[in-house]
């Protein structure tokens, strides 16, 4: 189980005496990860923004009815998850949500395209690679073009799987703060994890076109 | 046994996440650290699944605006105000 960090303790104390210091650099510590998982939920910046605002008021609004059951920052996730998936219902553009769609979807791992692997019988080298990744190019992953990919292929993920990759990589939330936040087993958290990541990393590899043949 | 049986690269690579959350199997951490030392395509994917998560953690937004800034703190200030 997630136990809530020692200094969250002292940093809730502070904040429920007033200390607006502490809330502020609360405020300038987590927005860009809010932010950065708003976006996924809406469609535009603006609206992003918004839903990031409305995070800080019911945090605000909460403290003092915060039991510390979970981190601070799992708490202000989960508060911003919630807006953000009515806010998506209501903009027409959630996907949904429930794992068991995810687990219905038929894809299970083969985001790798099965092809990929020589078969099970081959007499040499079974359920090797039949066409190997092979090394991206230095600064390839900066560019305009592969960011655009990397987003759009994270926008693209099953709801689920969309909100633990986002949580865990590009906010950087522990396992223990991502099961948390989205009410996930540890088992499941892991396996949406690895199903998106496999996905967004089979997505880069396709524009940059780096795959060879092994044999 | 199936400790002794070689790893092979579709079975890397569906256990790829296992590994990097360290919540792999001693046994089979074992035979995925042997695999990668053998196979250079298998040791490619690995520093790909890292360069993705990296990259993604790089994936950035800007922070919230001053005026948004300045109306939080307020917000904050009035919470505990009577109404």
């Amino acid at each position: 189980m997630e136990r809530p960090a020692h200094t969250d303790s002292d940093l809730l104390a502070a904040l429920r005496a007033g200390d607006e210091a502490a809330f502020a650099r609360l405020v300038d510590d987590l927005s860009p990860g809010l932010a950065r998982m708003a976006r996924l939920y809406v469609s535009t910046e603006a609206a992003a923004d918004e839903v990031v605002q409305e995070t800080w008021l019911g945090v605000v609004r909460g403290l003092d009815g915060f039991e510390g059951r979970s981190s601070l920052k799992t708490w202000i996730f989960r508060i911003l998850i919630n807006i953000a998936r009515t806010r998506g219902v209501r903009d027409g553009r959630s996907l949904p949500f429930s794992s068991a769609f995810d687990a219905a979807d038929g894809h299970e791992d083969d985001a790798l395209a099965p092809d990929r692997f020589l078969a099970a019988d081959h007499d040499r080298y079974p359920r090797h690679w039949a066409i190997g990744p092979t090394p991206w190019p230095d600064q390839a992953l900066e560019t305009a073009e592969t960011i655009g990919v990397i987003r759009g292929a994270v926008k693209g993920l099953p709801g689920s799987q969309r909100e633990v990759i986002a949580l865990r990589d590009m906010v950087g939330c522990s396992a223990a703060e991502t099961c948390t936040a989205l009410g996930l087993s540890e088992a499941n958290q892991r396996v949406l994890l690895h199903r998106a990541r496999t996905r967004v990393r089979a997505a880069i590899e396709e524009t940059l076109g780096t795959m060879e043949p092994t044999l | 046994m199936n400790a002794a049986r070689k790893m092979t690269c579709r079975e890397l690579v569906d256990v790829i996440t296992e590994y990097l959350e360290g919540t792999l199997a001693h046994s089979d951490r074992a035979r995925f650290e042997e695999h990668l030392g053998e196979c250079r395509y298998c040791a490619t994917y690995l520093d790909q699944m890292r360069e993705t998560m990296v990259a993604l953690g790089e994936l950035c937004e800007d922070s919230i605006s001053a005026e948004a800034r300045a109306e939080l703190v307020e917000a904050f200030r009035d919470r505990r105000r009577p109404a």
